[in-house]
């Protein structure tokens, strides 16, 4: 919200896994340009009344896709299972 | 003659609409073997998790030639269907099991995640918790 930048880099340990586990880093943006910056906004939005901060875990950020990649599976099969009994109902 | 030409089309316009809703209100499974469909009724065959059927009892010799035929060709659905979506066998089987057991009727026997056999009630089925939402 103030203009900080941030990026994203694989942890050295993890640059060759297939999971890439994210250690997300805060680059420019110092303690004080962001209370200026949450400042001037906190003036611009009083009617709001809050200002929101967001800070960086500080653990890697680790994104488990084989769980995910199984539900799409199982509903992508969904379809053609229904497909079968219609085709075949002596069977079922 | 005007008249009768328009009552032949009166009642074949009836036996249209006969036939069209003895086939809509038809259940799939009215394609069943009777000695299968009786078999499902009485509770001796259940659905299993895996996508097959299996005995809940100890049954007859005619029964369970039936019931292995019916698994045989089960199977091959699924060989077919999982070959064609990039999954495997099992893969497929479990899916098609979740929509068997969710789609068994009153009275039915089905297999819970514990592995224990269930008689379906009126509410809905125990499915894995894998199985998808939809069915």
């Amino acid at each position: 919200m103030s203009g900080a930048r941030w990026k994203a880099r694989l942890t050295p340990a993890a640059a060759g896994a297939n999971t890439a586990p994210m250690e997300i880093q805060r680059g420019i943006a110092p303690g004080w340009q962001r209370l200026i910056a949450c400042g001037t906004m906190a003036a611009g939005l009083s009617a709001l009344g809050a200002c929101v901060n967001v800070n960086a875990p500080a653990e890697p950020i680790v994104i488990e896709l084989n769980v995910n990649i199984k539900q799409e599976v199982l509903y992508r099969l969904v379809d053609s299972a229904e497909e079968n009994i219609e085709e075949n109902p002596e069977i079922f | 003659m005007a008249a009768t030409g328009k009552t032949i089309r009166n009642i074949a316009t009836a036996l249209l609409a006969a036939g069209a809703l003895a086939t809509f209100a038809t259940p799939a499974f009215a394609q069943r073997d009777p000695a299968y469909a009786a078999a499902r009724a009485n509770g001796t065959i259940g659905e299993k998790m895996d996508g097959y059927l299996g005995f809940v009892g100890s049954p007859s010799g005619d029964l369970k030639k039936l019931v292995d035929d019916l698994n045989i060709r089960r199977k091959a659905s699924y060989a077919d269907r999982a070959r064609s979506q990039g999954v495997t066998i099992e893969e497929f089987a479990f899916t098609q099991g979740c929509l068997l057991i969710a789609r068994t009727v009153a009275g039915e026997k089905y297999q819970a995640p514990d592995g224990s056999w269930q008689t379906r009630g009126s509410g809905p089925a125990r499915v894995d918790p894998r199985c998808p939402a939809a069915g």
